[in-house]
């Protein structure tokens, strides 16, 4: 930190009248994370590394944890005969179905309740009650109304997407600043105009917090409600693994499930990226 | 005359160069935060083209009542006859840009017409941003901000033009720059202007007349002549300045 206090003053710019010097610049530290490196690789390697060293090795019983290699094995098994590209696909349908909705569903909560007071008063109450029961402890009573079958997949992992979407896209929507109300007004802005000039786009950036925390908990939902009464998906292959106790399919279970994780987290940071292009933030 | 909401005045427009021949007529205006009093019975005119400045300590209520002329201060308690034109800007001490939106859509914010686009663009030359239309706020300086403000409440051809400490935020050098920016544009455009402002020698150079707010009152009102104003060398430059500074309560030192 004291190399940001310390800084040496020298020329910041490069003068083209002094061509050929070299282009001295202070060398304190900026605050924040720095620069944006691509080293995100690094840990995850390691950590692979030495799992495969400690199979090899067999310091690692593969009852415990299988090795590396018999669970690219079972990869190329499961994709050969297409099981896994099967499960793979209806697990994706289920989160995407259930992630649409739940969106929708949030997103629309939120602008009647946000920009309403009869519709505040009418949904506000009712999603902050939903909000402190567990989304996941509703599934008995889905199963009971819905059966076991797809409705009641999807419209689990609805209700835990919507929330996170509504929440934060109401609070961004209540968190206009009152400065930018009064603008709206000097400039002669109607209500619509408003809406779609002011409301909507500083309500953006709380969307995408709740997108992010609702793709999250739409990996969550899939997970459990794939390993109860399942007859097919990603946690049906791993729960049916479970009692031949290959490890290895469920650690190939895991892997895909980081996979997809990963996957939609940054295409969620990708679209957040393009559309809120007008922030200046450290995150680069 | 349509009732002011939220209050008991009356808040009527009235288009410059009508009958009264007043751009902005303001009568015992009555303005209070609770118990405390801030406007106590303004009367003020100002003639279309003309150039006002406001001045006075700070806290003296010089914001309450550029806020309601602007018809901004729904929910304070209060009474008075205001009328204004149709055709009102305001320019903030903040830029108050729209940080999502482009320079260009900033300007053409809430522009009806079907050529705001084009119109917009020749208000962002005329404040010496022409081909930065793409950019976003953050990418702008503090001064650049403040232009791109001026260009959205020139872009409405504005019969008053409201400024609430435009300059106060910005740096000395940028000040006087800006200075001249606002003369050249005012020149070119001839709105009424009230210009609220705790510095007297800003007061001086831009205004045609000066009005100091002291206890909730326009207490002193002074015009500004031609040769005072463009030149600090003029007889009675000196003499203005510090009746200004004594009407703000405060001892003239020498000099500038
Ligand atoms: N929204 C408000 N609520 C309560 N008091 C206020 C409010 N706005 C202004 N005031 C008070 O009114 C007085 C005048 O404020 P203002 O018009 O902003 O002064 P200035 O001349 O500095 O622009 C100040 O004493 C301030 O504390
Ligand atoms: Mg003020």
């Amino acid at each position: 930190m004291s190399a940001v206090l310390d800084r040496p003053v020298v020329a910041p710019h490069q003068d083209p009248a002094q061509a050929g010097r070299p282009d001295v610049r202070p060398t304190g530290r900026r605050l924040g994370p720095g620069r944006r490196r691509r080293l995100a690789w690094v840990g995850p390697s390691a950590l692979l590394l030495l799992w495969t060293a400690a199979s090899a090795t067999g310091a690692l019983d593969p009852r415990i944890l299988s090795e590396p290699w018999t669970v690219v094995a079972a990869a190329g098994e499961l994709i050969a005969d297409g099981r896994l590209q099967e499960n793979l696909a209806i697990s994706a349908q289920r989160a995407g179905l259930g992630l649409f909705f739940g969106i929708l569903v949030g997103a629309v909560l939120a602008l009647l309740s946000g920009l309403s007071r009869i519709g505040e008063a009418l949904i506000d109450g009712p999603v902050q009650i939903k909000r402190a029961i567990p989304g996941l402890a509703l599934i008995p009573l889905l199963i009971l109304w819905f059966g076991i079958d797809e409705t009641m997949k999807v419209l689990t992992i609805t209700l835990g997407v919507f929330v996170p979407v509504y929440l934060q896209t109401h609070a961004g929507l209540r968190g206009i600043d009152l400065r930018f109300v009064e603008l709206a007004q000097t400039v002669g802005l109607g209500r619509a105009g408003f809406i779609r000039k002011v409301v909507l786009p500083g309500a953006l950036p709380g969307f995408f917090l709740g997108l992010r925390f609702a793709v999250t908990g739409a990996w969550v939902s899939l997970v459990v409600v794939e390993q109860i009464n399942a007859t097919s998906g990603i946690g049906y292959m791993m729960e049916l693994a479970r009692t031949y106790g290959q490890t290895n399919i469920i650690i190939l279970g895991l892997a895909v499930y980081g996979i997809l994780g990963l996957l939609s987290d940054g295409i969620v940071r990708f679209i957040e990226r393009k559309a809120l292009s007008w922030q200046r933030t450290l995150a680069g | 005359m349509a009732a002011h909401p939220g209050g008991l005045t009356a808040l009527a427009p009235s288009p410059a160069g009508t009958k009264s021949g007043a751009a902005v007529s303001v009568r015992g205006l009555i303005r209070s935060f609770g118990t405390k009093s801030v406007l106590d019975g303004v009367d003020l005119d100002i003639a279309p083209g003309e150039f006002v400045a406001l001045l006075g300590p700070s806290g003296c209520g010089k914001s309450t009542l550029l806020r309601a002329l602007a018809g901004l201060d729904h929910d304070v308690r209060g009474s008075g006859v205001i009328s204004v034109p149709d055709r009102v800007s305001v320019v903030f001490q903040d830029s108050r840009l729209l940080p999502w939106d482009s320079v260009l859509g900033n300007v053409t914010l809430g522009v009806r017409e079907h050529d705001a686009g084009a119109r917009a663009r020749k208000a962002l030359a005329e404040v010496g941003l022409a081909g930065r239309e793409k950019a976003w706020p953050h990418q702008l300086s503090g001064g650049e901000q403040q232009r791109v403000a001026l260009a959205r409440s020139l872009v409405r051809e504005p019969q008053l033009l409201l400024a609430d400490e435009p300059f106060g935020a910005l740096d000395a050098l940028t000040r006087i720059r800006m200075h001249g920016l606002l003369q050249d544009l005012v020149a070119a455009h001839r709105p009424a202007v009230l210009l609220v402002t705790h510095d007297v020698d800003e007061a001086i150079a831009l205004a045609d007349r000066i009005v100091v707010l002291d206890q909730g009152r326009i207490a002193t009102v002074r015009p500004v002549p031609e040769p005072i104003r463009t030149s600090a060398d003029a007889a009675g430059h000196e003499a203005l300045r510090r009746d200004l500074l004594a009407a703000l309560g405060v001892e003239a030192t020498a000099g500038h």
